[in-house]
């Protein structure tokens, strides 16, 4: 995976890419054993499942060419369990780069993916999903089996995505996964900035801080400004309870509580997922990962 | 009668100062954290260029998007209104006026009177303006200046999906990993935005003749590329830039002339 090298020397936006295994689960004693990978435009995500169950799983940077991050991710999430590829009986691939997962049976759209994923990891309360990429932002409805009934898509523009958030933390020098509590430190939430294009909030929020206005502050009118964005395509799509946020930014609390005051709703809680492996930035793989056990079910039965 | 027009644009404020329908000085300053401030130092400048003062000026009249901050102006005019009003009379044949600025770019429909008849505009989004390109060289690490001529070397353009400065900066750097020649994705920069560009102005309909105002208009590779999208000839004047400034000086010359007819 190749990266510009950037002039600073910190680089803000670079989010920790993380791997975990569950090794007190055997994969040998199980039946089914199946890999969702989910290459993003920012991050590719792979998960395996024995049977029903998340076993192991990795998140990391998409590089430059999508069926090398599928690999490396697959291979980062079979690290240390002793799998091979040979072992997984079907992989399906999804998200932005699905067609270039080489060793994928099966290719699926992530939005089918993100709303059967929120169904595992939430249950069948679910009815709406706002999946928060790098590059876009979902709203998806879906219903009590995860099947999706309608969805919008905003993939035309940066405001709302992750892109837009790294390229703010590095703006701020704010490292990443700290920015969501950074935003919340504020006495009185400012108002939102008014540009929602990414380029022209940048110069806005440059203004802000040579009037003197705290990081904090401006990085709370930003967060205000792309929380009002993504309940917008919320409210477009209808909402309907329950409701849960998927991809990265739902590790964002202040994205998360934004949206919950400007929807006026409470998102489903966030679950303990380094202990049960629910995590919501992976809602995608976990999907494919049991679309890849339904098929496989499917052609033996045949 | 000498009238002066303003246009306080985000990047720059523009003057321009006429006799008799001529144009007799133009100035120009940077706006900065101070558009008022550059607003009196452009015109300032333009008067001391024709060896006038303040006072031999009849009636000033400004525009652009910091139109309200120019205290020393006595009217304004929307830049719709200065686009057409300076584009016909430039060009009379002029029907669709585009003007692409450092952060907004619009296109005005206009009759044979340069009385606007419909407009589109693009200012929420900086994919279709003047900051995209600027965006762009910076990922490329061209000279903003270079960005046209190299772009006129490719004989095509890499395949970009630009519909974002942000993401269009992740686009380039991809491309460079991928080897692609500089002057190919210089082109494909300008491609995507003359897409954006002439999507809008096809919403007004592409009635010529076309001209092609703001500053971007300076641009050859974008010229280029608009050209090709457009499908039609663009015209451009000598100094695209101070096209709007132009049209308000136009504009005061007529409120004077009212003024002084009562």
């Amino acid at each position: 995976m190749s990266e510009i090298p950037k002039k600073e020397d910190v680089e803000y936006w670079r989010w920790e890419e993380y791997h975990r295994v569950f090794s007190e689960k055997k994969w040998k004693d199980k039946d089914i054993i199946t890999a969702g990978v989910d290459v993003g435009s920012v991050g590719s995500k792979a998960v395996i499942m024995l049977d029903d169950e998340v076993y192991s799983w990795g998140v990391m940077r998409t590089g430059s060419n999508s069926p090398d991050s599928a690999k490396k991710a697959l291979n980062w999430a079979m690290e240390g369990t002793g799998l091979r590829v040979e072992d997984i009986k079907y992989i399906v691939g999804t998200g932005y780069g699905r067609v270039n997962v080489p060793m994928a049976n099966k290719a699926i759209t992530e939005i089918a993916c993100h709303a059967k994923g929120a169904n595992y990891i939430w249950g069948s309360t679910v009815r709406t999903v706002l999946d928060v990429g790098g590059q876009d932002i979902k709203a998806i409805h879906c219903d009590e089996t995860g099947r999706v009934t309608s969805f919008l898509m905003n993939d035309k523009c940066a405001a709302g995505t992750g892109r837009g958030m790294e390229v703010f933390a590095d703006l701020l020098k704010i490292p990443i996964e700290k920015i969501g509590e950074v935003s919340l430190e504020v006495e009185e939430e400012p108002p939102p900035v008014s540009c929602t294009c990414v380029a022209f909030a940048k110069t806005e929020a440059m203004g802000l801080l040579r009037k003197g206005w705290s990081k904090e502050k401006v990085l709370a009118a930003y967060t205000h400004a792309m929380a009002i964005r993504m309940g917008n395509l919320i409210k477009r799509v209808g909402l309907e309870k329950e409701f849960v946020i998927t991809g990265g930014q739902s590790k964002n609390i202040g994205i998360v509580s934004r949206i919950e005051k400007t929807l006026g709703v409470k998102c489903l809680p966030m679950p303990d997922w380094r202990e049960n492996g629910l995590d919501p930035m992976i809602a995608g793989a976990i999907g494919a990962a049991l679309f890849a056990k339904a098929l496989y079910t499917k052609q033996n039965k045949s | 009668m000498i009238t002066a027009g303003l246009d306080l644009g985000t990047q720059s404020v523009k003057a321009v100062v006429i006799e008799n329908g001529k144009v007799v000085s133009r100035s120009k300053a940077f706006s900065g954290f101070d558009p008022e401030k550059a607003a009196e130092k452009a015109l300032d400048k333009a008067l001391k260029d024709a060896n006038l003062s303040m006072s031999d000026v009849g009636h000033i009249t400004a525009t652009g998007s910091g139109m309200d901050m120019a205290t020393n102006s006595n009217s304004t005019v929307s830049m719709m209104g200065a686009d057409a009003k300076a584009g016909i009379h430039l060009f009379p044949n002029a029907r669709t006026i585009i003007d692409v600025g450092a952060e907004e770019a619009r296109a005005v429909k206009c009759d044979e009177n340069g009385i606007m008849m419909d407009f589109v505009v693009n200012e929420r989004c900086a994919a279709g303006a003047g900051a995209f390109i600027e965006a762009m060289a910076r990922a490329l690490e061209v000279e903003l200046e270079d960005m046209g001529p190299l772009s006129l070397k490719a004989e095509r353009a890499s395949s970009i999906n630009a519909s974002c400065v942000i993401f269009g900066e992740s686009d380039v750097v991809s491309l460079i990993h991928k080897q692609e020649s500089k002057p190919e994705i210089a082109r494909a920069i300008f491609e995507a935005m003359a897409d954006r560009v002439s999507s809008m102005v096809h919403r007004l309909g592409v009635n010529p003749d076309v001209v092609l105002v703001g500053g971007v208009a300076r641009d050859i590779g974008f010229v280029t590329s608009l050209k090709r999208k457009l499908g039609v000839d663009i015209l451009i004047p000598e100094y695209p830039e101070y096209v709007g400034a132009f049209g308000a000086a136009l504009v005061a010359a007529k409120r004077l002339k009212k003024v002084q007819e009562k």
